[in-house]
This record gives structure tokens, C-alpha cells and sequence, in this order.
């Protein structure tokens, strides 16, 4: 423990001494010769410059605000420590995937969209379930009753998966499942529907997010005790890397994080925190670090401060890369890449003026290409009041084909690096990303910080800061705090039918009424069985228990019953 | 209204609110947000925590003699939980608590929240002065209820 607390005080050390620029006294010349004249000659009245993660903004940025080993600190694409992107061509050799989130209403619906998407352009799916699927109720529980289909798509067995992907040849796309808590029960549905097409699982390739940690902290969607969870996912994760090679078991995930309400440098993190916290997790468990770290992936946000955010996504990668080879004992590269999702910030959308969100969206994607993204979701100007519209889907993803093939950002790999301010926030960003790694050691690991409530409240807090922000005009959203229009026109939105809930309680009872009860019973206790002792392997156990139609809800009371539910900590 | 001495320490009382997420949902910004904001501005205020039933929001709401429920969820599931939540307190006779609600609200459901007496709605941008003056004002009502009744 001590040991750990070294590695990131010294990183935080290290980085705080880089980043105290010395005195430029050209500029202090300028100061008092150009800019002070100008001032007092306009009648200019200080005001506060902060970004979201309350880093106070310099009028000029200079070469003094950058350490002298700045180019170490950047490398070139491709090499460690990646601060200028992964790939060394990066959207010269290949474009970002253009990956729309999608799911509602029936599997019937879904399976329609995804078809659509694909016909659209679309390279990759991406799959949003609703809230009874996220919490691993089935759609005939009294608690499901009206939420049905509403946030995703509802899926009970896997009947309900074989209709989403009906027609779909799974060795022709990857597939990215938002489900966290029942993660593992849908990546045996998953898995059985691939080898029902004929595809050993080596062909197939896909993520599922996974990631429990940031649901204790920001989602809220849980079944069990995170030390249940934990086990679950370590055993998702042995089983891939033996069986699965292509499949991305943990898409570590920031989003939430930041839609929670954090700061850009919360987000950044308490992410990455989770991810070392994973790491640890595949090295206890055995794995060789080069192995599995390639299949860890993140997911990040991206909001309405436009450098903030680019240097936030390029600050990531060189902390993982720096984290994986010298903390963690990665020798290859392929281990110390971050790559990532980004998705536009839904936030940051307004409920009024909802055609606005276009311009917000656009301005929030070019970010996260200037961040060096690998796959990219921009949300729809109606994201704030519901579900997208077909319409609504299609102006985003055409949003992305613009800044892909139109605007030329993507000519040159990195273009901002060398920019004076970009380079000093993205060391600064880093810097406080390690005064927090340095804290939540400090408290015994980031599951302590979570279990005790610490990550949450930092989030609660930045959220109620900003809120007041708003609510005193110091943060300007259009057309809901500023240029607000007294007569806003309702545009249509997507309403999902009370017949979505009908028709999956009737497939639901249909799947029950001729599937083979004692099958369903023998595996659930083989399930059982297998949870009850942790070095067994969960994993083929589940794939047994889905293919014997066993629904969601059955596999997880069992998993309810073993491990019990979990309150989380009173943060208010 | 006489002034007895039950009523006038019952009246000093600050507002005292039971923030709620009935439903599956965990979208809580929001409602984290309104729990400082309400306790800023001077209210007393209880949160039910995660995926509650409507029948624990009512048992919570009346073992603690809050004045108002105020209810929040993104999910889209407002027209049946919040529903859910009004009918059950009439089935129970319980009127001196009011219903407030919050969230994804489209403009075209709140006609139906408002006739089961569930009020504001609010949506994403509301400003929080508006928020908290409302359910001062609802808190206000369900106070006169309930001395009304002593």
C-alpha cells in the first residue's frame, strides 16, 4: 500500500514540478505595454475564465508554460506514451467507427433500427437496453410495469436477443452492448447466438461495458455487493481471454461519470482509477498484463468545453500508457494503448430550442476527433426529452460524416499538438489526475472510495456547484438560461407504445410455456453451484442456463440469493 | 384558523420534503442536485434512496410527516409510477402530503400528471428558484391540511 501511495505521490510530484513555469519576462513586457493600454483603452471589466474542472484560464499561453521535456511528454502517433493517438496515421489509414447507440421498444423495433443504421453507413452497433433489462427484471415483474422498451430494449431471455439480431451476420459486424450489472448474462446470449450462426467464438468481436465500478459511483445500476460483481467480471475476463479474444469484456467508462454531474477532471480520474482497478483484478487473477489489457477499453464523455476536452482525452492516454509500464509491467505497446468511445454529452443538450443541439453536438464530436477517438456516438438534438427519432439519428450521424469527410480535420494526425494552451492543459489536466489517484490511494483503493461514498459526493458537489452556476448566469446554456424564447414549439418525439409491454409479456410467457422446465431448473442449480464457489468459473454455467431459456430475472435471483442486494452509502 | 400551541411549533416547522425515484431508474443527479438546493433554502430533507416501490415512498413519506413527495425520473416511466404513487395515497385516504413531480416530462402528459394531482413537472432547465417556490408553496398547503386536521 505504501508502495502504491509512492508511485502516484511521486507521479503527482514529478508532474507539479514540470508544470510550474517560470517567469517570462517578455510577456510580463507585454503585459504592461500592449495588454494593460488595450484594457484600460476599451474599458475592459475582469471576469472569471474557468473550465469545467475550475482550472483557471490564462489570457497567452507561451513556450514558458511548457516544461522543457515537453517532446518526451508527446512522442509521436503511435509510440508511447501515445499523447498524440494510438495509431500512427490514425483518420488518414482509418476513419473512427461511426457508432450510434440504439435499442427501444421491442427486439422487433430494435432489430429494424440496427438494419436501418446499417444500411445508413453505420459500422458498428450499439445496443441500449431499457431500465427492467439494466437491473435484471424481467418484463412481467410489477416493478417493470411501464418501463418497458422506454430507455432500450427489453430483452427477458434470449428470444428476445435472437430477434434483435435476426438477419445480422455477427462475423460481419462488432456489436457494443451498454449493460453492466446482467453484463455477463448477456454476453452468454450473445455468445449462443454466434455459435448458432455457425461462428466459433475467435470470429466474433464485440465490448460489453461492464464496468460495475462506475455504476456504484454514477449509473446506480446494481444488482449485488460490488465484491459479487467484481468476481463476476474477473471471471467474464479469464473466460474471454481463453475463449474470446476479440470480445472487450470492460468498456471503462467515464460517461456516466460525467453526465453525473463531474468535472472533466473527475471524470478522467475516477475513470481511469477504475481501470487500474481492473488491471490489479486480471494480475491478481492471474493474467499476463499483455494479454489482457489490450481488451480493456474506455469510454468518454464529450462536453461543451472544446479544449478541456480534447486535452482531457489526450492527458488519458499518456497516464494509462505511463501507468501500464512502469506500475503495471506492460513490455508491449499494444497493453499501454488507450483507446476509447466517445459519446457528445447529453447534458449539456437543452430541453428548449431542442434544433440547437445540433450546433452543441457538432462542436462536442470535432472534440473528441481532435482527442484522437477511436469510435464515436453523437447524440440526437432530441436526447434531453426521449429516446431519438429516426430523423433526429440520422442529422447526428450525418454530423459525424462532416467532420469526417468535409472539414479536412483529419488531414493530419493530431493537429493541435504544439499548441501552447493545449499542451499546458493537457499536462495540467494530468497533474490533477494524479493529486486525485494520490487521494483515493490515500484511502485504501478505489473501491474503498466508492464503498464510503468519498468519489460520489466529489461528484454531488461539482454537480450542485455548476447547477448554481447556472442557475447565477456565470455558465451560459443557450436558449435555457440566456435567449430564451417564451413560445417553444413541442417537436415531435419518439413515444413508445404501452404494446411494446404487452408483446414481450407474451413472448415471455410463450418462451416459459415450451422450454424445458427441467432443464431450466438443472442448470439455474449448476449456476448456483457455481457461484457458490469462487474459483469456479461462472461463465459456461451461464451460457447453459440462457440456452436452456432460463430467463434474465432466474439467473440473477440466483445470484440475488448467493450474494444478497446492496444500499449505497447516504451521500446527501 | 385558531393559533393553538401544537399549530404555531408545527407552523415554524421548515418545509419537510421526501425526495424520491420510485421506478427502476438511477438517473440521480437531479435529485442529488435538489437535495442541497431544498436544504439551502431553508427546508428539511429526506431522500428514499434508489429503486424504491411506490409503497415504500408512501410508508417512508408518512412514517416521517413530510409535507411533500417530490418525485423525480428520467426513464420515461412518469405516467405509470408516478401514477402508481398518486393512487395508492388515495386508495390510503392520505391528503395532507402533496405530489410533485420532475424529470423527461413531455408538455403533452402533464395534463394527465396535473389531474392526479401531481404538480410542476418540471423538465431539464428549470431554474431551481422556480423549483423551490413551488414546493414551498405545496408544502404550505399540505401544512394548512394537516393543521386543519389536529
Amino acid at each position: 500500500m505504501e508502495e502504491d501511495r509512492g508511485f502516484w505521490h511521486s507521479k503527482l510530484k514529478e508532474a507539479s514540478e514540470r508544470n510550474s513555469s517560470s517567469k517570462d519576462a517578455n510577456l510580463e513586457k507585454w503585459r504592461k505595454n500592449t495588454l494593460k493600454p488595450w484594457e484600460d483603452k476599451t474599458g475592459y471589466k475582469p471576469r472569471e475564465f474557468i473550465n469545467s474542472s475550475a482550472i483557471e484560464i490564462k489570457d497567452v499561453y507561451t513556450k514558458n508554460d511548457l516544461p522543457e521535456d515537453q517532446d518526451k511528454l508527446l512522442g509521436l502517433p503511435g509510440e508511447y506514451p501515445f499523447t498524440r493517438g494510438v495509431y500512427p496515421n490514425m483518420y488518414r489509414g482509418k476513419e473512427w467507427t461511426m457508432r450510434m447507440f440504439s435499442g427501444f421498444g421491442t427486439p422487433e423495433d430494435t432489430n429494424a433500427r440496427l438494419k436501418y443504421l446499417i444500411s445508413h453507413g453505420e459500422t458498428g452497433l450499439s445496443i441500449a437496453f431499457d431500465m427492467p433489462t439494466l437491473y435484471a427484471y424481467d418484463c412481467d415483474n410489477k416493478r417493470a410495469d411501464g418501463e418497458i422498451g422506454k430507455c432500450g430494449v427489453n430483452v427477458s431471455s434470449l428470444k428476445d436477443m435472437e430477434v434483435i439480431f435476426d438477419g445480422i451476420d455477427l462475423s460481419k459486424v462488432t456489436t457494443s452492448m451498454t449493460i453492466n450489472a446482467p453484463a455477463a448474462v448477456l454476453t452468454a446470449m450473445y455468445f449462443s447466438i454466434a455459435r448458432r450462426q455457425g461462428l466459433s467464438l475467435d470470429k466474433i468481436g464485440g465490448t460489453v461495458q461492464a464496468d460495475i465500478l462506475k455504476e456504484y459511483i454514477a449509473q446506480k445500476e446494481w444488482i449485488y455487493p460490488p465484491e459479487a460483481h467484481i468476481r463476476i467480471i474477473r471471471d467474464m475476463m479469464i473466460y474471454c481471454t481463453e475463449n474470446v479474444p476479440r470480445w472487450n469484456y470492460i468498456s471503462i467508462s467515464g460517461y456516466h461519470i460525467r453526465e453525473a454531474g463531474s468535472s472533466a477532471v473527475q471524470e478522467l480520474a475516477f475513470t481511469l482509477a477504475d481501470g487500474f482497478y481492473y488491471v490489479e483484478m486480471g494480475k491478481n487473477a492471474g493474467l499476463d498484463v499483455d494479454q489482457f489489457a489490450p481488451r480493456l477499453s474506455f469510454f468518454f464523455n464529450s462536453s461543451i468545453n472544446f479544449f478541456e476536452e480534447i486535452a482531457k482525452m489526450r492527458a488519458a492516454r499518456r497516464i494509462w500508457a505511463t501507468a501500464l509500464k512502469e506500475k503495471y509491467g506492460a513490455k508491449t505497446a499494444r497493453a499501454m494503448m488507450l483507446r476509447f468511445h466517445t459519446q457528445t454529452s447529453g447534458y449539456t443538450l437543452t430541453w428548449q430550442q431542442p434544433h440547437i443541439n445540433i450546433v452543441r453536438t457538432a462542436f462536442e464530436g470535432l472534440a473528441a476527433v481532435l482527442g484522437g477517438t477511436q469510435s464515436l456516438h453523437t447524440n440526437s438534438y432530441d436526447e434531453a426529452m426521449a429516446l431519438p427519432s429516426e430523423e433526429a439519428v440520422k442529422v447526428a450521424l450525418r454530423t459525424q460524416q462532416i467532420i469526417a469527410e468535409e472539414t479536412g480535420v483529419t488531414d493530419t494526425v493530431d493537429p493541435l499538438a504544439g499548441s501552447y494552451y493545449v499542451e499546458w492543459l493537457t499536462n495540467k489536466i494530468e497533474e490533477e489526475a494524479y493529486r486525485y489517484f494520490d487521494k483515493i490511494e490515500s484511502m485504501g483503493g478505489i473501491l474503498e472510495a466508492v464503498k464510503n461514498g468519498y468519489i460520489q459526493r466529489e461528484i454531488a458537489s461539482t454537480s450542485y456547484r455548476r447547477q448554481k452556476r447556472i442557475e447565477d448566469g456565470k455558465e451560459v446554456m443557450v436558449g435555457a438560461n440566456k435567449y430564451v424564447e417564451s413560445d417553444e414549439q413541442p417537436i415531435n418525439i419518439l413515444r413508445i407504445p404501452k404494446e411494446a409491454q404487452d408483446r414481450q409479456i407474451q413472448r415471455l410467457n410463450h418462451v416459459k410455456a415450451t422450454r424445458d422446465g427441467k432443464k431450466v431448473s438443472e442448470s439455474l442449480a449448476r449456476l448456483r453451484k457455481a457461484m457458490e464457489d469462487p474459483d469456479t468459473n461462472i461463465m459456461p454455467y451461464l451460457i447453459e442456463a440462457v440456452e436452456s431459456y432460463a430467463t434474465l430475472e432466474e439467473i440473477s435471483n440466483v445470484g440475488r440469493e448467493v450474494y444478497g442486494g446492496w444500499k449505497e452509502p447516504i451521500i446527501i | 384558523m385558531a393559533a393553538g400551541k401544537n399549530q404555531s411549533s408545527s407552523k415554524q416547522r421548515p418545509p419537510k420534503i421526501l425526495l424520491a425515484k420510485p421506478g427502476i431508474d438511477g438517473h440521480d443527479r437531479g435529485v442529488l442536485v435538489l437535495a442541497r438546493a431544498f436544504r439551502d433554502a431553508g427546508m428539511e430533507v429526506l431522500y428514499a434512496g434508489l429503486l424504491p416501490t411506490p409503497e415504500e415512498v408512501i410508508d417512508t413519506a408518512v412514517n416521517e410527516d413530510v409535507d411533500v413527495i417530490a418525485m423525480s425520473l428520467l426513464n420515461g416511466a412518469h405516467l405509470t409510477v408516478f401514477k402508481r404513487v398518486a393512487d395508492l395515497m388515495k386508495e390510503r385516504g392520505i391528503d395532507d402530503i402533496a405530489l410533485v413531480g420532475g424529470g423527461t416530462i413531455p408538455e403533452e402528459d402533464k395534463p394527465a400528471l396535473e389531474a392526479l394531482g401531481i404538480t410542476g413537472n418540471y423538465g431539464p432547465g428549470t431554474p431551481l428558484s422556480t423549483i423551490i417556490e413551488h414546493v414551498q408553496k405545496r408544502a404550505a398547503e399540505a401544512r394548512a391540511k394537516k393543521l386543519g386536521q389536529d
